[in-house]
């Protein structure tokens, strides 16, 4: 056992109960804190309570926001199993964003779990020894004598309470100094296959997301936006629109026009009959080639320095062998399969919201700015998300539902359409990358550098473009343009494009030194050597050295990103019209300690399959300013049937405990890319792999 | 405005809306049953499928007049039969993530099971194809429907 002192940021207090019990209020570590160092005190306010009824129901009430990646499951498990509760009375909350300054509850960069582990367990571990006192002083015993054990307190005599008849008992004892935490190799419930504990509300359709909130009162609409990003209304006409059945009012919300109606499809189909005319602004002639041209000039000349080794230029200069590749990665959408939508109520003097969102606490602040009322006058519940991948960290969609709800007085169902959703995302950034490599004699890579030219972000644009790899000479310089498209987290950021780049690259590399790319990765990861483990134990799985049917080609790709390390083997062939068949992705991830792993292994199918819509679909361009994509048939992903066999391995570890809702998502492309080029020796340098891109010519 | 009798869940429900209305938003909006989902509103996606005797139909693009007549089953029906085989495999095999898609693929698969009890793998992968799931839930689908069909031919039965 290792014994944790609770410290200021592990914050536990006995908190007031309603009905009794026992409730611990306590912190749980935002995605911010990941990025901000050391926060302000109030961001150690209370974000997660643990209650222990009378009746031995247990419930945890955290602010992290459910998108699918399984937290309302695995972040009770932890508290479980410090605390031995019987899994079956635990239950979990959502926590609002409340008039009350609460603790950061933001839910992003895989941080759910591994920013929470050691305070859930905490809290699980102080309620225990609380509820064992609770006994000893009722007995009047020991407390050594003492022990916790699937919901009960039990005596060496045989006698036993209850963790519900304790309770209240506990609820009066001081918070401990110090708590003991088990021993990972005495956990019962980590590391086993638990159900997820919202899997049947979802199976019934009683589930609720944003839309599928009901308020008293209120209306639907939907809202017309200037298909041109920053264009602006300059006059409208919503006479038609009125005259329809069921539009009950037509309002202009600084940047759009919104139709307020009885149902959602009343207002879609009053917005085919407005007229708007837009000033587009400063963006309206601008393409997605003009972006291109744009970026392709600027890596010309030399960037801004993100990060560098050692000295880039003599080492090209004393290279044998250089190589020089570029690489392009287009926009890309989210594409949640529940479109942007929001419930706001809005009165003189507070506003109530309903959101799917990521970031309740952004969706407050820009509430209360919009509204001019102060931040503890609004109050945001957050709903079920119908996935997230990052576009629910923006707060664009509550913003329409609180102006519309300001102007008509009435609480209001703010709905996008798909195509809405589709051309007013925040995407992935698209970036032109020159690459270059420097070989010694002996084929060992002793310069890098990577030039890259994206928009607007520079974090986005260039997080995860440091290779992982030992060598000696290596730059990474930027060029940042504004190109007026809003730009955001897609599902695992970063190194979503560049795990892409640097691990097609450096198997360039491999290939051209005329090395095995597996043996040419382990001898440069010498500086990290659990990304090099987890790409030997892929390897292995994937029995990388026997060889393959003719034709299948096998690529290799490792990735660390979110505080796990994560390598994949692909295999592949193409045939004679150059349509590519994936037969199977071996994954290994190295997650540190298993929380469930069942849930770990849909995150990586899942993040399989968004990486595939990304390499072999995905692109968002741009005409005379507007996004040319629109729904499902334009803007594909990957089919069920199109979803390649998938097969993952954990290691076995000692590390802290990283993310996994990302992780996956990196060394997809590069894998599959890598497989390509050795089963035809075609290399994919720009995505998606385009119709024709595997003809051989 | 028109008058329609409908008859959803083996319950008949009368409403007055615009006979053009998608059922999809009488279901939603009219009549405020929610598990049904809206996600393209253009028949592409199968989030909005339910069952017209017995056939999946993306309610998105289906008029709520035409449904007038037709046995209407949705997933509020099918999960008023806790027992039935087909809910019971989704559970089993935790299928969904963030579960938006979710009680279209199990209607969309509902509807297979009915026409064809026991499907072949590329029997599902036909049925299946056109009903994305953006959190990739494709494998388990596969593996709830096989459980499923070896369960016995009940599927498509709501509570009545
Ligand atoms: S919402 Fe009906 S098919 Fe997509
Ligand atoms: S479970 Fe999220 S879209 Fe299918």
């Amino acid at each position: 056992m290792s014994t944790s002192t609770l410290s200021r940021r592990t914050f536990i207090k006995v908190a007031s109960a309603a009905g009794g019990g026992l409730v611990l209020s306590f912190y749980l570590p935002g995605k911010e804190s990941m990025f901000a160092g050391t926060s302000k005190d109030e961001a150690f306010a209370p974000n997660a309570w643990l209650r222990i009824s009378g009746d031995g129901a247990i419930t945890i009430t955290v602010a992290r926001s459910e998108m699918g990646q399984g937290v309302w499951t695995s972040l009770p498990m932890i508290v479980a199993e410090e605390l031995e509760a019987d899994w079956n009375a635990v239950s979990i909350y959502q926590a609002d964003a409340h008039p009350s300054l609460y603790g950061s509850q933001s839910t992003g960069g895989s941080f759910s779990v591994r920013g929470s582990w050691m305070n859930l367990r905490n809290a699980g571990a102080t309620a225990r020894e609380m509820l064992i006192s609770a006994a000893a002083q009722k007995w009047n015993v020991a407390r050594t004598a003492c022990k916790a054990k699937n919901g009960f307190v039990h005596h060496s005599t045989g006698k036993k309470l209850s963790y519900g008849e304790l309770s209240a008992i506990a609820a009066t004892l001081p918070i401990p100094h110090s708590v003991k935490l088990k021993d990972e190799s005495a956990f019962s419930l980590l590391g086993k296959r638990i159900p997820k504990l919202d899997t049947p509300d979802k199976v019934y359709g009683k589930a609720v997301f944003g839309m599928d909130v009901r308020v008293p009162g209120m209306v639907f609409a939907s809202i017309e936006k200037c298909p041109v990003f920053g264009g602006k209304v300059v006059s409208f006409d919503g006479t038609k629109t009125k005259a329809l059945p069921g539009v009950v009012d037509v309002v202009q919300v600084d940047d759009g026009i919104a139709v307020v109606a009885t149902s959602t499809w009343a207002a879609f189909r009053g917005r085919e009959e407005l007229s708007v005319s837009w000033d587009e602004g400063k963006w309206a002639n601008q393409s997605s080639r003009d972006i291109r041209e744009l970026f392709r000039e600027s890596v010309k000349s030399k960037g801004n320095t993100e990060n560098y080794a050692g000295d880039v230029d003599s080492a090209f200069t004393n290279a044998v062998t250089t190589l020089e590749a570029v690489y392009e990665a287009p926009f890309v959408a989210h594409q949640t399969m529940e479109p942007m939508n929001c419930i706001a109520d809005v009165r003189p003097d507070r506003c109530e919201i309903w959101a799917p969102t990521q970031n309740p606490q952004a969706g407050q602040n820009e509430a209360s700015r919009i509204l001019g009322l102060p931040i503890d006058r609004v109050m945001v519940h957050v709903t079920l998300l119908g996935g997230g991948f990052g576009r629910r960290l923006n707060s664009d969609f509550i913003a329409d539902a609180v102006k519309v709800s300001k102007a008509i007085g009435k609480p209001v169902s703010v709905v996008w359409t798909r195509e809405d959703d589709t051309q007013h995302d925040w995407y992935r950034p698209m970036t032109y990358n020159v690459l270059r490599g420097g070989l010694d004699k002996n084929g060992v890579p002793v310069a890098w550098h990577h030039r890259v030219a994206g928009p607007s972000s520079r974090g986005l644009v260039v997080g995860g473009s440091t290779p992982p790899y030992a060598i000696p000479n290596f730059l990474v310089d930027s060029h940042i343009k504004d190109t007026g498209v809003p730009i955001g987290a897609w599902r695992s950021v970063g190194p979503s494009q560049n795990g892409w780049i640097v691990e097609s690259f450096i198997d360039e590399l491999a290939h051209t030194a005329g090395k095995d790319p597996l043996e040419f990765r382990r001898g440069l990861l010498t500086k990290s050597p659990r990304l090099k483990r987890t790409l030997e134990f892929a390897a292995e799985k994937a029995e990388w050295n026997k060889s393959l049917p003719k034709g299948v080609g096998r690529g290799i790709a490792c990735v660390e990103s979110f505080g796990s390390t994560c390598a994949q083997v692909a295999e592949v062939s193409v045939d004679r019209d150059g349509s590519l068949t994936i037969h199977r992705i071996v994954v290994a991830v190295d997650c540190g300690p298993v929380v469930n792993p069942d849930t770990i292994e849909a995150q990586i199918e899942g993040g399989i399959a968004f990486a595939l819509s990304a390499l072999l679909k995905d692109e968002i361009t741009i005409e005379k300013g507007r996004v040319q994509q629109g729904s499902y048939d334009d803007y594909r992903m990957i089919r069920f049937d199109e979803m390649p066999k998938v097969e993952v391995h954990l290691v076995q570890s000692s590390e802290p405990i990283g993310g996994i809702g990302e992780p996956s998502v990196p060394p997809v492309a590069p894998a599959v890319c890598n497989a390509i080029f050795a089963a035809t020796g075609i290399r994919i340098w720009r995505l998606p792999i385009r119709q024709g891109d595997l003809k051989k010519t | 405005m028109a008058s329609l009798k409908l008859s959803i869940n083996g319950k008949s429900r009368s409403v007055e809306v615009n006979p053009e209305m998608p059922l999809l938003w009488v279901l939603r909006d009219v009549l405020g049953m929610t598990g049904t989902k809206f996600s393209c509103g253009r028949g592409l996606c199968g989030s909005c499928t339910v069952l017209l005797d017995g056939e999946a139909a993306r309610s998105c693009v289906t008029a709520a007049e035409y449904a007038e007549g037709k046995k209407i089953t949705t997933i509020e029906g099918l999960a008023e039969n806790k027992k039935n085989p087909l809910l019971k495999a989704w559970i089993a095999e935790d299928v969904p993530q963030c579960g938006y898609c979710q009680p279209g693929q199990i209607m969309t698969a509902a509807a297979l099971l009915q026409l064809n009890p026991r499907p072949a793998d590329a029997d599902i992968d036909a049925a299946m194809a056109m009903s994305p799931c953006r959190c990739g839930t494709y494998p388990r689908i596969r593996k709830a429907i096989k459980r499923a069909s070896q369960a016995g031919p009940t599927v498509g039965q709501g509570g009545e």
